[in-house]
């Protein structure tokens, strides 16, 4: 039906420290992307940041290769920053 | 009052029109934005409705579904049938700069609960112009036939515009400027102001088109009149 590309959206909430995916859409351009995202996933609040990229844009990791990419450092404990004494002061970490 | 009834008008009649295209725009993100229009549309008319209302002694519901079209105090430019998209993105281009203009002067104007209302709009208009001018470039500049159907819609629509200003005169001329750079960028021509300038609209003289339009969003109130919702 539609001849327009597929765009990808990311939204930064007003008060949000990054931005999530939110959603896709298509549009002719990065600009009507825009717009189009902001009328769907934002509701035009103020104060919100909206990337858009070209799904076409983005490279994902496989599926298949999953065991490959995530798993070997699962066992290695040595490989996770547990072993430190995260002193009472030290909030957030 | 008239200022306001004819603010409030101006606004009901373009949302009932641009709602007319819920599920007919060419694409579903063009179908969203168009209802999201509508309803900043809408809801400015509620206020401004409201708002003359009080004066005149009749709520929003009573001054929307009860007046026929000799009392309604809209301009001609926002009833006309929409004969295709490039026609709606004309009328609304037109219509939303002299919109963002006229609330902005509002906004600071004397009245200050018409400033209230003014300054909420002002916001929406922006939107509605930046984005009725992103549809009047790249439908200008765009294919040969998308090209031949914008400056058909503008040059149709063009004589409607000068009643925009018979109440403020002033507003024309950065109007103007507005449209000019817009039209410039979408590779159209800017119609020439011929003897021809359409109006009557402020003063319940309309063309045939709103009637129909009245009939359609009136039919279930007057069927049913006092019932509630």
């Amino acid at each position: 039906m539609s001849e327009w590309p597929l765009w990808e959206v990311f939204v930064r909430p007003r008060r949000g420290l990054s931005h999530s995916h939110v959603g896709s859409l298509h549009a002719p351009d990065a600009q009507m992307a825009l717009r189009n995202a902001r009328d769907l996933y934002t509701r035009r609040q103020e104060g919100v940041s909206i990337w858009v990229v070209p799904a076409a844009a983005i490279t994902a990791s496989s599926p298949d290769e999953k065991d490959a990419f995530f798993d070997p450092a699962g066992d290695k404990v040595y490989r996770h920053p547990t072993f430190y004494e995260v002193p009472d002061g030290a909030g957030h970490i | 009052m008239t200022d306001v009834l004819g603010l409030g008008d101006d606004a009901l009649i373009a949302a009932q029109r641009l709602a007319q295209w819920c599920a007919r725009a060419p694409e579903l993100e063009e179908d969203v934005a168009l209802a999201n229009i509508a309803l900043d549309q809408l809801g400015t008319a509620r206020l401004l409705l409201s708002y003359a209302g009080e004066v005149l002694g009749r709520d929003e519901d009573q001054l929307a579904f009860l007046r026929t079209d000799r009392e309604f105090r809209n301009v001609l430019l926002v009833e006309l049938p929409d004969r295709d998209f490039a026609v709606l993105i004309a009328k609304l281009f037109f219509l939303s700069a002299y919109q963002h203009l006229r609330y902005g002067a509002l906004s600071s104007g004397a009245d200050e609960r018409l400033a209230g209302i003014a300054a909420k709009a002002v916001k929406e208009s922006a939107y509605h112009l930046d984005h009725s001018a992103q549809w009047t470039v790249r439908l200008g500049d765009g294919t040969d036939v998308s090209h031949a159907r914008m400056q058909a819609a503008v040059d149709e629509v063009w004589p409607y515009t000068h009643e925009l200003f018979d109440e403020v005169p002033e507003l024309r001329a950065p109007w103007l400027s507005t449209v000019d750079g817009v039209l410039a960028e979408a590779t159209l021509t800017r119609p020439q102001d011929e003897t021809w300038k359409p109006g009557g609209g402020r003063q319940g003289v309309h063309t045939e088109a709103l009637s129909y339009l009245l009939a359609e969003m009136q039919v279930l109130h007057r069927a049913h009149p006092g019932a509630r919702w």
